[in-house]
């Protein structure tokens, strides 16, 4: 069953919490009574709907993806997250968190960034609210995201490389968390999916939750048969999929299958992992006997994270969604599948949803599918060029 | 063995007036063969505190993260880092503290786990990423077999959770002198007094600082404040910067002689 929010002790059933060190366990408090209250105060919804509105170009288009259903057989309805300011679905987020901010009186925004959208977007917020801002992002991903880590510095954030593990989404939160802990006492800890210690996964869901509305609203009326989104951290898809819990829709996550589940290179927490407590909160993850984490495998960096929102693991665990992977190879082709047939080069996160439709296409023959495109490619247009041997 | 040790050593160091020295090493570093003979250079402790390598450990700095993942390395198992710990009890008799994270402690299950810490003699049990709030299930596990568990108090702790925390009655309470994680300073934030009149004010429970304490002259200025001193960094440095294991030995017996003199 759907809940609104987490029960008091900050859990979906059996996941969730609050594992973080007791420096930051009263910015949690805190950063649960401002945003309980500035939720419920509808003075503050206003000004969050005005901004999506007036700044970040909401709402986002929906619309048959005309070429690619009749190739495909499947009627595909895309929902247009890669049109919104910056990029990609991050936006509603950091926004969202940016204008509470005011209300808490903090002076910082800080980050982890995997593909560098939410990165992107915290900069972008904090810029507009006037805010500094420091982005951690792992020494692998700042090589293959190279654009959006000079779109951070355009818009004045200083973006800080992290060596430590493998380089890539785990490693940057890690070290923001760690920042966090040292400078809590003015800086607000941005955090960009439905992950982290509780409030995180319920107020980054409720500002991720209009894709869902708009979508409802858009469709006016008719209902899909499958819902479909990426899940690295599960924001897009937690957004996305809310709304339409509990109407008896097949709702799919796509999480990374990388080079092949079997192979371990992976991102498959839901699909391949277990129950335990990664970045403060617990949920599905990816882990050897000892409880030592075991790094992810993705071609795209947003989806290259062991973990996943501790609301997916309670999804999963009551089948109100489930949770498939496609492989990188297979991402990469439906990104050229989407170019060629709508004109629209999706980010790689987003094309593991198309691959998905495109692969099962027989099971979903005639079936109508609404796919949620969360963010443009331009990011990955470089490292595609460097797979494919054209740079 | 068991929690009784540790509050024996707290009476006595209250007794005599003193601060006690708590040192941090990581179990299992530079490997799992030499680690005993590490933990057997720190000189003058009163309770060792072992630390068992988790990949991710959120409230630690640059060197206990080298020293974590130097440790996964060359091998260092729960397992085996348990029993590291256990030899620490058995050759220098001191009481031993058991410090991981939560994920390390879910994995066996809180009942496995406090019966393989109890098993190797040790006397309690410090998670850092567990707060109060979560810390229920493993406390009552590792109390049912004798062991003593520890709960944080940091600057930023507002009065409510500082009552609700020294009310759960630990063994004792890991005062977190700094903001931020572990790792050495130059300069301190000055918030260690202020922590300790507030705990004081609420409970007779040993407090013992942590965090940012790596010179004998800032774990001295502990005195007053605590009954006990946690330093980590600046001995697992003294082994991660050593070019060789003669000179990581003899380092780490000239720091920690100079840390315990300082608080003598
Ligand atoms: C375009 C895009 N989609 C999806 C994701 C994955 O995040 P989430 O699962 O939280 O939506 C990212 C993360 O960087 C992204 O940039």
């Amino acid at each position: 069953m759907k809940l609104d929010r987490p029960d008091d002790r900050g859990r979906f059933g059996d996941y969730g919490g609050r594992f973080a060190p007791e420096t930051l366990m009263p910015a949690l408090d805190e950063l649960e009574r401002a945003f309980e209250k500035a939720w419920s105060d509808p003075a503050f919804v206003q000004r969050y709907h005005d901004l999506l509105t007036s700044y970040v170009g909401r709402p986002t288009p929906q619309h048959i993806a005309g070429r690619l259903s009749e190739q495909l057989g499947v009627t595909v309805i895309l929902k247009r997250e890669d049109l919104a300011h910056t990029g990609a679905h991050k936006i509603n987020n950091a926004m969202g968190q940016g204008l509470l901010v005011g209300e808490m009186g903090k002076r910082r925004l800080i980050a982890e960034t995997g593909a560098g959208q939410h990165g992107v977007a915290t900069a972008t917020a904090a810029a507009y609210f006037g805010l500094e801002c420091a982005i951690y992002m792992g020494e692998k991903d700042i090589e293959r995201q190279r654009l959006n880590v000079y779109r951070m510095r355009l818009l004045g954030a200083e973006v800080i490389p992290v060596t430590s593990g493998a380089g890539t989404l785990k490693d940057a939160t890690n070290e923001a968390m760690r920042e966090w802990v040292r400078s809590v006492e003015y800086t607000h800890y941005t955090i960009g999916s439905v992950v982290g210690p509780h409030p995180f996964p319920w107020i980054v869901r409720e500002f991720q939750k209009v894709i869902g509305e708009e979508s409802i609203v858009q469709l006016g009326g008719t209902l899909p048969d499958v819902v479909v989104a990426c899940v690295g951290g599960g924001s897009n898809a937690a957004g996305m999929f809310y709304p339409y819990l509990d109407l008896g829709i097949d709702l799919v996550g796509v999480e990374a299958g990388g080079l092949g589940i079997e192979t371990g290179k992976h991102g498959a927490s839901i699909g391949a992992g277990s129950p335990g407590v990664l970045h403060g909160s617990r949920t599905y993850m990816l882990q050897d006997a000892d409880g030592q984490v075991i790094e992810a495998h993705s071609v795209s960096a947003g989806l290259d994270y062991p973990g996943v929102g501790p609301e997916h693991s309670y999804f999963a665990d009551q089948g109100m969604a489930r949770y498939e992977s496609v492989t990188d190879a297979e991402a990469l082709d439906a990104v050229d599948l989407l170019a060629r047939t709508e004109g629209i080069i999706p980010a790689i996160e987003s094309a593991h949803a198309i691959a998905w439709v495109a692969r099962e296409r027989a099971s979903l023959a005639g079936k109508t599918v609404l796919v949620n495109l969360s963010g443009r490619g331009d990011k990955d247009v470089e490292q595609i060029a460097q797979i494919r041997g054209l740079l | 063995m068991s929690a009784d040790r540790l509050r024996e050593l707290f009476a006595t160091v209250r007794a005599e007036g003193r601060t006690a020295f708590l040192p941090f090493m990581t179990a299992g570093l530079p490997d799992p063969e030499l680690s005993p003979s590490v933990f057997r250079a720190i000189e003058g402790a009163d309770a060792f505190e072992v630390g068992i390598p988790y990949s991710d450990p959120l409230m630690d700095g640059p060197t206990i993260q080298a020293a974590g993942q130097t440790a996964l390395k060359a091998g260092t198992t729960l397992d085996r880092g348990l029993a590291i710990a256990g030899g620490v009890a058995e050759t220098t008799g001191k009481p031993v503290i058991i410090m991981t994270y939560a994920n390390v402690i879910f994995q066996v299950g809180s009942e496995r786990f406090a019966a393989k810490a109890a098993d190797v003699g040790a006397s309690a049990v410090i998670v850092a990423d567990l707060p109060i709030d979560e810390a229920g299930p493993i406390q009552a596990a590792v109390e049912a077999v004798g062991l003593g568990m520890v709960l944080f108090v940091a600057p930023t702790t507002d009065e409510r959770r500082v009552a609700q925390i020294v009310a759960a009655d630990p063994v004792f309470v890991y005062g977190v002198a700094e903001l931020g994680v572990t790792g050495e300073r130059k300069e301190s934030g000055g918030h260690a007094a202020r922590l300790s009149e507030r705990v004081r004010a609420l409970s007779k429970v040993p407090l013992v600082m942590g965090v940012g304490i790596s010179t004998p002259e800032q774990a001295s200025a502990m005195r007053p404040l605590a009954d006990g001193v946690i330093v980590g960094s600046a001995l697992v440095r003294a082994v991660l910067d050593a070019p060789d294991t003669d000179t990581a030995l003899r380092d780490l017996a000239l720091i920690s002689r100079r840390i315990a003199d300082a608080l003598r």
